[in-house]
Order: C-alpha cells, then structure tokens, then sequence
C-alpha cells in the first residue's frame, strides 16, 4: 500500500513560486530543529524526524512543512525520553494562559 | 541487534541487472514506492551507510548496508510514459531491497 508522503511518480498541478513572508512561529521551529538536529547534540535525527512525520498518515495533508516538523520534534523528544508528556502539557498551558493574558490587556 | 560496525558484502557489481523487492513493510522506508517490483542495472555502488530503517527507531542502523543507484527505464517504471523512450531515472536503494533478476 502506498503510504501518504510517498508520492513520486504522481501527477500533480504546478509548483507555485511565489515568496511568503515566514512567521515568527515558523523562524522559531527551525531554529529549534537546526539545535536539536546538531550533530554534537546527537538528540534527534533525521531518519527519527521523517518516521514520525510519515506516521501523520491522514493528518499529513492538513499541516504546513512547519507544523509537521513542530509535530515529529515532540515526538521525538518525549520518545526518547528528554521531556515528558507533563512538561510539554504544562508548558503549552502556560504559554496559552499567557498569550490570553496579553491578548486582554492589548 | 548487535551493533557489527563492519559492513554487509556488497552482493552487486556495476551492470548486474535486479529486482526491487516488491513489499510494503511500516516504518520509514526509503525505497520509493513506484520503483517497488520494477526491474533495473545497477548503475554504481555508492558505498555502505547505517540503515535509516533502524535510525528511524534510534537503533543503529548497522552493520551497514551497501547502497547502490540503480538504472530504470521510465518506459518500464511507467507503461503509459509519452517522454523521450530513452529515458532514465536512478534511484538510490540498500541492498536488502534488491534481488537479482
């Protein structure tokens, strides 16, 4: 069975070429993704990333480059046991709880 | 797995003609699916790497596999192909993805 992403050989529309403007979220994933995919970190490979973005399977199509690279970093993270389901839980309560409180006071 | 860091013996020389395995294991594979099943030359050994199967779990990867280009005819990847009939595509597949043909 042909898995999602592997979609060589397939007939598509044509490449768009135009430039986008790059949000900040975007800038900030792939800083993160240029540290832990450093090499003197040894903390996440590339062969680790593309498993857990293939493993999206239905969900593939309906995230950005950037988002599935967010994605496959968590994963890879919490499966090799450097942060835990907690932190990450808390940690993004905390941001969303922040982001709240400047949306009120803006 | 017991880590062998020497390599697999490289079981092709430049010419030999092979299969594609034609299966559909889970997991990250690199062997693209349209090639799967299809028959083509080997075009160059490309050396010997960690297989990324095993990397993509964060196992070692090894011993290492040969990896070789292989020579398709994209006539014979794609019946209904309109292009030049002369017409290559190479590929980069392991060894254990590959049979003599």
């Amino acid at each position: 069975m042909r898995r999602v992403h592997d979609m060589g050989g397939l007939h598509d529309g044509p490449v768009p070429r135009e430039e986008h403007d790059w949000e900040p979220y975007a800038k900030r994933t792939q800083a993160m993704n240029t540290l832990l995919r450093s090499p003197s970190r040894g903390m996440v490979s590339l062969d680790e990333m593309r498993r857990n973005t293939e493993d999206l399977a239905d969900s593939y199509g309906k995230l950005n480059y950037d988002e599935r690279v967010v994605h496959s970093l968590a994963q890879v993270l919490l499966q090799r046991g450097v942060i835990t389901i907690e932190e990450l839980g808390g940690k993004m309560a905390e941001i969303e709880a922040r982001q709240r409180q400047q949306g009120q006071s803006t | 797995m017991s880590a062998n860091p020497s390599a697999v013996p490289a079981r092709f020389k430049r010419g030999d003609p092979v299969r594609v395995r034609r299966t559909f294991p889970p997991g990250h594979i690199r062997t693209p699916y349209y090639c799967r099943g299809h028959t083509g030359t080997i075009e160059r050994i490309c050396g010997a790497f960690p297989n990324p199967e095993e990397l993509a779990y964060n196992r070692s990867g090894l011993p290492a596999q040969p990896l070789y280009r292989v020579r398709f005819k994209s006539t014979d990847l794609w019946p209904d192909y309109r292009e030049d009939p002369t017409d290559v595509v190479e590929i980069e597949i392991f060894q254990h993805w590959l049979e003599p043909a």
